[in-house]
């Protein structure tokens, strides 16, 4: 039989405000621990959370961005659990009247796109961080924990999508599109390895037709969107496996171990958690008014779908570059500001998504980590055009530029590289070139034009080649002989 | 002259003329302290060098509270002063910041005498849930004080204090100002910022006023009301509260509560509270019967949501960031357990797992649920009463001051010293307590309440009645100083 994934993904943000959701202490990955904490954040006697008006604006932004409704107003529970890094005892969260609903994000699949729905976006607080003393770093085994409050009350945006994924690719691409539109709405850093963006997925199977949900099970904590793609496969094909054998799924979590490749329920224990959720009594309800939102709506960044269409009308790009350069954020706010300083879009265009990606591939650097910055590149550019080397030179020059952060000048210079398109230092080593093969000399006489490039290259083959190709193809039609 | 007999704007007055100095008050409420606390135990920390430097320091200043000897309710955060909240989990725990309500006291100048004595975590209504012992009361040492203000009460009460702050949730200043027969108010939900004050029932705590006369209840309110951006649902009083002069109660139609001035009360008290009501009306009050239809549903609604806020409120209370940790455990749960098993008293558990039960899965509609409509009735029920009346009436409690021991291991018959005094918690309305008898040589408390914010409505009547009645009367320590 034939069975359909059914996937749905909860994916955590934290947001890059100033200061945490309910208390002035700064927002930063790392540092000396527990530096920035205060009575707040720490959850000592009699303390009280304040809601941060600008972690509200950034949810607002998300939720705007995934095209949901916000209803005008939303309240905050409290979410009741013991756990050390939880100092309150309690999780300050949304539970049945989060702060927007209903909405979606587009992706392609298989060259098609879908609309995956959004079930709800929420407000909530992050928890500590344990470090675990010990052999392994994880809780077993370990000789005792440690906690860090530097990350405690960061203010942490859920965002619930419905089961409407139907592959392991599909989910990867859905979150390569999320973390996207979140980087334009500027509001994380979205990195997972730092942890400010998290995704846990549930997955289900049917028959392929069935419109009946299977038994679920939950992914939870994977580090990498490669990951999640891989345990999803791996746990759709465990699920076909009891079915095919005729057992049944049961509804737990489950770990994936990325070394192993293998799927391992954790304890059922965890499932019979009771949150006690009840509405939060420090918190006024949050009421987002018309005037709030369109506030919102006014100060939302360009979106890549946006920015997209301009790169075609206002750059006259080719629709695939725009798609591929508004894929990134870094890559495309890189790709505008070469722009800006050079000025031929196509150009840019073309070593961004032809050098920089190749290099950023290969690399795993982002955009912004790269040496090179658009100045430079601009620089580059400018000597290409300007003839001082040629582009394929240039390219060379790029790679050294990436590796090294010189500028092109001063590697052009250092390596000699500069163009020749002198033609007295050409000529002789053309009528070189033509001396030494007198075999092709007689196939170009006999009316084998072609043959020029095969002189071209030798020429360049002598120069490094630093000769300057336009000047070499005029100087051989010369001398080569009718 | 028996300085202890002053009010705060007698002394304020003294001062101000010269015939008196800040020293001088302040010794004369210290060697009252040393001379009679070892039997009331009203005090769990006696400021004795800070109120002394405190005292020389204000001689001769401006501020509007220059040198007035204040007991603070040991549920108020001190920076660098014991808090101990009434329980073994906090002690010696020192806060590392200042209430709110606190801290605008010391700003206007007053001395700070030491933390009183209350139930453990403000839960319970005669101050034996004390973990460090119980308060007596200055009418009688065989009596509790009523609680859980019970400390502030009887250092007020015993010339330990010229006025105390209190904290109210369910009653937790009016009971124990009418059991010591002091003067108490709980202002409206709101008025008076919660940042620094140990939550109990979030939705309920408010702080307030015990003194000895309706002009200083006001003229402290006057210090303490006020929007604090600390505390979100706290907001600006819509009115400047004003000094009561007017002793005038001819034209206010006051209802008195039928549902709480006949069955269930104490004949004594009965008898003390209808001559008052009578007193009231010819004084020129319109005295009438007034109806809270919902009003016997109003103790088991309290008991659902208070501690069901309060199971959540002291999660934080797990061993980990302060206070107390049991030592020995082998991991992290049996840490929380016996901790928690160590630090609370037997009426704090009993009210955790209360509120845990009514919270859960299963549960939650039938309780914490149901007990929420039952406070929306209530609300309706005050609404419908307040278009009728100006103010409503009921005595504070329905006995008199209780002996020590007698009801400890009775919670029901306990809980219902509240009844009187809970639907103004439910409500959110503000409320007070004057004396204006004795029944058995015991003080006994009438209560008047009024719509939300109506606090100079209802302490100008306070001070009409506290005149009409003429109570003028102070417990035995304190007159044996005359
Ligand atoms: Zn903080």
């Amino acid at each position: 039989m034939d069975y359909e994934p059914v996937i749905g993904l909860e994916i955590h943000v934290e947001l890059s405000t100033r200061s945490k959701m309910f208390c002035g202490c700064r927002v930063e990955f790392g540092g000396e621990p527990n530096t920035r904490t205060c009575p707040v954040c720490l959850a000592h006697p009699g303390a009280l959370p304040v809601m941060n008006r600008q972690a509200i604006r950034y949810l607002g932004r998300i939720a705007l961005a995934l095209e949901c409704s916000i209803p005008e107003r939303s309240i905050f529970h409290r979410k009741n659990y013991f756990y050390p890094d939880l100092p309150k005892g309690y999780q300050i969260s949304q539970y049945d009247q989060p702060f927007a609903v209903e909405g979606g994000l587009s992706v392609s699949v298989d060259g098609e796109m879908v609309t995956v729905g959004i079930e709800r976006v929420h407000m909530e607080e992050d928890t500590a961080k344990n470090i675990h003393a010990g052999v392994s770093g994880r809780i077993a085994g370990s000789l005792y924990s440690m906690i860090d409050f530097n990350r405690s009350g960061t203010p942490l945006v859920e965002i619930v999508t419905k089961p409407h994924i139907h592959s392991p690719q599909a989910a990867r691409s859905f979150l390569n599109r999320l973390k996207n539109t979140l980087q334009f709405l500027d509001v994380s850093d979205c990195n997972m390895e730092e942890g400010s963006l998290r995704c846990d997925a549930n997955v289900s199977i049917r028959p392929v037709g069935d419109r009946e949900l299977g038994v679920k099970t939950e992914l939870k904590n994977m580090n990498s969107f490669r990951y999640i793609e891989k345990g999803l496969s791996q746990e759709i094909r465990r699920q076909v496996g009891l079915l095919e054998s005729g057992e049944r799924v049961v509804q737990q979590t489950v770990h994936f171990d990325v070394v192993t490749g293998e799927i391992s329920p954790l304890r059922s224990k965890e499932e019979a958690q009771d949150y006690r959720y009840f509405p939060e009594p420090d918190l006024v309800p949050l009421v987002a008014s018309a005037d709030f939102v369109a506030g919102i709506r006014e100060e939302m960044p360009e979106l890549p779908a946006d920015r997209a269409r301009r790169y075609v009308s206002q750059h006259g790009l080719p629709d695939y570059d725009a798609q591929v350069l508004t894929s990134d954020r870094e890559l495309s706010d890189f790709y505008e500001e070469s722009v800006s300083l050079y000025g031929d879009a196509k150009t840019v265009s073309n070593w961004v998504m032809g050098e920089l990606l190749a290099y950023l591939n290969h690399t795993g650097e982002t955009a912004g980590e790269c040496r090179v910055t658009p100045t430079a590149l601009a620089e580059l550019l400018d000597m290409v055009k300007g003839g001082d080397i040629s582009a394929n030179i240039g390219k060379e020059v790029f790679s050294e530029m990436c590796d090294t952060g010189e500028s092109a000048a001063a590697i052009v210079a250092r390596k000699g590289l500069t163009q020749i398109s002198d033609t007295d230092e050409l000529e002789a080593l053309i009528r070189q070139v033509i001396e030494e093969n007198p075999a092709q000399v007689e196939q170009y006489r006999a009316g084998k034009v072609k043959v020029i490039g095969f002189f071209v290259g030798q020429v360049m083959k002598q120069t490094g080649g630093r000769a300057n190709p336009r000047v070499v193809n005029r100087l051989l039609k010369e001398r080569l002989p009718e | 002259m028996n300085l202890l007999r002053l009010t705060a704007m007698e002394a304020l007055e003294m001062m101000g003329r010269g015939e008196l100095s800040a020293d001088e008050l302040t010794g004369a409420f210290l060697d009252q302290i040393d001379r009679h606390d070892g039997d009331v135990a009203a005090y769990l920390y006696v400021n004795k060098t800070g109120a002394r430097e405190a005292a020389a320091a204000a001689g001769g200043g401006d501020r509007p509270l220059n040198g007035i000897p204040t007991a603070i309710k040991d549920v108020l955060c001190t920076e660098g002063m014991l808090t101990t909240c009434g329980s073994r989990m906090l002690e010696g725990f020192v806060p590392v910041y200042t209430a709110t309500c606190v801290s605008r006291l010391t700003e206007a100048g007053v001395v700070n005498l030491g933390k009183t004595n209350m139930d453990e975590f403000a839960m319970g209504s005669s101050t034996e849930n004390s973990a460090f012992g119980p308060t007596r009361n200055p009418w009688d040492l065989d009596r509790v004080p009523g609680g859980s203000s019970g400390g502030s009460a009887a250092a007020v009460a015993a010339g330990e204090a010229m006025w105390a702050l209190g904290s109210d949730t369910g009653g937790s200043i009016r009971q124990p100002a009418s059991f010591c027969g002091v003067v108490g108010f709980k202002p409206t939900y709101g008025s008076v910022s919660r940042y620094g004050l140990v939550a109990f029932a979030s939705s309920f705590d408010q702080v307030g006023p015990l003194t000895r006369s309706v002009g200083d209840a006001a003229l402290m309110l006057q210090h303490l009301v006020g929007k604090d951006p600390r505390d979100t649902t706290s907001v600006a009083h819509p009115e400047q509260i004003v000094i009561p002069e007017d002793r005038d109660l001819s034209g206010l139609r006051i209802g008195v509560i039928s549902e709480l001035s006949g069955e269930g009360i104490d004949p004594g008290v009965r008898e003390v509270f209808q001559k008052a009501v009578s007193t009231m009306a010819d004084a020129g009050a319109q005295m009438e019967t007034a109806s809270i239809p919902h009003a016997e549903y109003c103790i088991p609604a309290y008991y659902i949501l208070a501690p069901a806020e309060a199971s959540a409120n002291l999660a934080r209370y797990d061993g980990v960031r302060f206070g107390l940790r049991a030592g020995g455990a082998r991991d992290v749960i049996e840490m929380y357990e016996e901790t928690r098993s160590l630090g609370f008293g037997d009426e704090v558990k009993r009210r955790i797992m209360l509120g845990t039960y009514a919270l859960s899965s299963g549960y939650y509609d039938a309780y914490y649920g149901q007990a929420q409509k039952v406070r929306t009735l209530v609300v309706n029920d005050f609404d419908a009463a307040f278009r009728e009346f100006d103010l409503l009436v009921s005595p504070t409690t329905p006995t008199t001051a209780f002996g020590l021991g007698e009801r400890v291991d009775d919670p029901l018959t306990m809980y219902m010293s509240d009844i009187c005094t809970v639907p103004a918690n439910l409500a959110g309305l503000p409320a007070i307590s004057i004396p204006v008898g004795l029944d058995g040589g015991m003080p006994v408390g009438m209560q008047i309440m009024g719509p939300a914010f109506s606090a100079n409505r209802l302490l100008q009547a306070a001070h009409g009645a506290e005149a009409a009645v003429a109570f003028n009367r102070v417990s035995p320590l304190v007159e044996e100083r005359d």
